[in-house]
């Protein structure tokens, strides 16, 4: 009896708690439909009021690439004053069909400009901004949007080799205090590079990396390991101790996670890391890391959009739009003056005196490349077309798959 | 505890809405303790992202029918008490050929006659990869659920090799949309995007619901999953039944893997099967292999599922916290059989008994 009563009485309850829902339920999703045609009805909207920015996440705060880009949406949101309700995340969206129902999502509930930062999330946008040409889609790393001939389809990228020279610069300055030192001598400084695909992103990224090493030790020399995955922590760690055992004194990766720090920091080995600041998995060896201001051309394109100037087809930006950085120094792994150093080739950067692949710099199978993004005595990254396209595996650098 | 010799189903359904009503109320403090949102709302954000809109409902619609069919390809091995864990790798095996013959032959053959290839060599491949495990059981008896489980990461190779192989552009590691020009071995759209597909999978349900039950093909694979011994003592020939159910099962899981690459994503990519082939397994278990009971709960997955992208961005919540609502669920759910099949009595009362 006692178990009966109490059983009705846990069901009643129950119903009530779940008719409560049922009810509330209701008031949200109707209150969110006319927020939702709104946005549709003003396809190109003046004040900022109006402005609806969705974004599409590869993956979310707790891994790098994606948290810079999140971080670079806040910077726009703080630079424009948009509110909390005016930005929609979508987060971990894998690179198939979810992307374009992500895409697709996001324009059904009054987003007029909408963004999404993986590399194969390209063409769901495409085919996203083919069904809504009222609304503005930017790409991160794409390379279709002047071939595909839509109007309201962009890629944007960083010019991230930029800062990777910087790193360059740091690693250089560490190496050629280690043969200062007599800890290395000069033909035995190699560099060992963690890479993620034999990509042009990933090859440009590697060869600005190693000019910006070899402008300081002349004699420097770079081995590459591809670890086929874009994060793969334990693949990453066991990539850094192979190039350490292969005789590498200092260690780059272009990979997102914090598997080849670690492995240099238990090596005592110096290194670059890549996005993040890794000086919390390396205390005593992660020297800096070259990163992206995403948030430089988020506000750049959210801004035009809001005061009806055209978004560019094709963005790509460094020093000069100050869309890259590299992350605080590590004073207590960086060679005596590299502050000055980094402080003297980033406003070179800036003022465009120098630049990264000037072809008097390096050499293919010993000769200088020739290629029509050359003129001028340099090579055009991500000028024409804002995804890296260098992909010359340049003299003085190994690469193996 | 004793075991209860039956129960009405009037009181097994009670017992089962219960646990669905009591996980809800243990969700629901779990969000407000963890995340210190309304749970009220939350849920709303969960009916608002599966159901909310047009689209919405069409997406879970694709995954609750994509889910449906992997556990309808699982039945017929299961029911024989074959435990097929290999259908992620059956989808892919399926799925790879679906974006070969989209690639080599999506510019030349006309759609129909290119997607009639499509569904039956995908099935065919799902069916090799079905077969193999089936054979080395049936003849030396190996342990298929190792054996299959084995084959998804062949598959998953192979799908790497393939990718490198059409990879669009070189180097990028993906295969990219396939024949995104002229749709060439899309399925095309009927009453909205996915109809074509919703009928198709719902043909297959029909097809293997009537098979289990009513055929003699059907009742032998009871057989055999119920005792071999008694199987071989009727006169029927276990050895066949193992190979040509695995290949069966093997097929439709294929089928399934052509079904997502051409009637979805077109395109291929190691996460094609998406983890379906093992969530199916569940739905499969749940539904104790009622296809009617399988639609209900592969729709309350997907559900979740679609929900869970909605909450994750209206609530900045990580995807993570509806996989906890979804688990606690499960839990309630699967426990709430224990207490269908077991009664709890004082240990007094039950020596009385």
């Amino acid at each position: 009896m006692k178990r009966k009563v109490l059983s009705i009485l846990l069901s009643l309850t129950l119903m009530g708690a779940l008719l409560a829902g049922c009810g509330e339920a209701a008031a949200p999703a109707s209150s969110a439909a006319p927020a939702a045609e709104s946005g549709e009805a003003s396809a190109a909207p003046a004040a900022s009021s109006d402005i609806k920015v969705g974004v599409i996440y590869i993956g979310d705060e707790n891994e790098g690439y994606t948290y810079s880009h999140m971080k670079g949406i806040d910077d726009m949101q703080a630079n424009l004053g948009l509110s909390d309700a005016q930005i929609i995340e979508k987060t971990n969206i894998p690179e198939g069909e979810e992307c374009y129902d992500a895409a697709v999502d996001l324009a059904e509930q009054g987003c007029n400009i909408i963004f999404a930062n993986s590399f194969g999330h390209e063409d769901y946008m495409i085919q996203a901004a083919g069904e809504y040409p009222d609304i503005q889609f930017l790409h991160a790393t794409g390379f279709q949007a002047a071939s595909s001939g839509l109007p309201n389809f962009h890629n944007y990228f960083t010019k991230i080799y930029e800062a990777r020279y910087v790193s360059g610069i740091v690693a250089g300055m560490k190496l050629k205090e280690m043969i200062d030192k007599g800890e290395v001598t000069a033909d035995k400084a190699k560099i060992g590079y963690v890479g993620a695909y034999p990509y042009a992103e990933v090859v440009s990224g590697f060869t600005s990396f190693f000019l910006g090493a070899r402008s300081i030790v002349e004699s420097a020399t770079m081995e590459v390991q591809y670890t086929n995955s874009w994060a793969d922590m334990s693949m990453e760690s066991e990539v850094a101790t192979k190039l350490i055992q292969d005789g590498c004194v200092l260690i780059s990766q272009h990979a997102d996670t914090t598997g080849a720090p670690t492995a240099c920091e238990s090596a005592k080995v110096p290194c670059v890391g890549y996005n993040v600041d890794m000086i919390s998995v390396a205390p005593t060896c992660a020297l800096t890391s070259p990163t992206n201001k995403w948030g430089a051309f988020y506000t750049i394109a959210v801004d035009s959009f809001m005061n009806g100037k055209e978004i560019p087809v094709d963005w790509a930006g460094g020093y000069a739009e100050d869309a890259v950085e590299i992350t605080a120094l590590n004073s207590d792994a960086i060679a005596e003056g590299t502050e000055e150093k980094v402080k003297e080739v980033e406003d070179a950067l800036k003022a465009g005196t120098l630049h990264v692949f000037d072809v008097s710099t390096f050499t293919v199978d010993g000769k200088p490349i020739e290629d029509d993004l050359v003129s001028d005595g340099y090579y055009h990254e991500s000028e024409k077309v804002s995804a890296p396209s260098f992909s010359f595996i340049i003299d003085g650098i190994t690469t193996q798959e | 505890m004793t075991k209860r010799g039956s129960i009405s189903r009037a009181r097994a359904w009670g017992i089962r809405v219960a646990a669905v009503i009591l996980s809800l109320i243990v969700c629901a403090i779990v969000i407000v303790v963890i995340t210190k949102q309304n749970p009220i709302q939350v849920y709303a954000g969960i009916i608002d992202g599966a159901v909310g809109t047009k689209r919405r409902l069409w997406v879970t619609i694709r995954e609750t029918i994509f889910l449906l069919i992997v556990a309808i390809g699982l039945t017929p091995a299961f029911k024989m008490k074959f435990w097929n864990i290999g259908a992620e790798g059956q989808i892919l095996m399926g799925g790879a050929v679906s974006a070969a013959l989209m690639i080599y032959l999506g510019k030349t053959l006309p759609n129909s006659v290119l997607l009639i290839l499509i569904f039956v060599l995908s099935a065919l491949a799902g069916m090799i990869w079905g077969l193999i495990p089936a054979y080395f059981k049936a003849t030396y008896n190996t342990n298929e659920t190792l054996f299959t489980l084995m084959l998804n990461y062949v598959a998953m190779q192979i799908v790497t090799f393939c990718i490198v192989y059409w990879e669009n552009p070189p180097g990028s590691n993906t295969v990219g949309v396939i024949n995104a020009s002229n749709q060439g071995g899309w399925i095309p759209p009927l009453f909205g995007t996915y109809g074509m597909c919703v009928i198709l999978v719902t043909a297959v349900t029909v097809f293997i619901a009537i098979y289990m039950k009513s055929s003699k093909q059907g009742y032998e694979i009871a057989v055999v999953g119920e005792s071999q011994n008694t199987a071989r003592y009727a006169g029927i020939n276990v050895k066949k039944v193992i190979i040509r159910t695995m290949m069966l099962s093997g097929a439709i899981c294929g089928f399934a893997g052509a079904l997502i690459v051409s009637g979805s994503s077109h395109t291929i990519s190691t996460g094609t099967a998406g983890g379906r082939g093992f969530t199916a397994i569940i739905v499969a278990w749940m539904s104790q292999f009622n296809p009617v009971i399988m639609v209900v709960v592969s729709l309350f997955l997907a559900f979740m599922q679609q929900g869970a992208i909605q909450i994750a961005s209206q609530f900045g919540l990580n995807e993570n916290a509806s996989d906890i609502i979804t688990g606690i669920i499960l839990f309630f759910l699967i426990g709430c059989e224990f207490f269908v099949n077991y009664k709890v009595e004082l240990i007094g009362k039950h020596k009385e008994a």
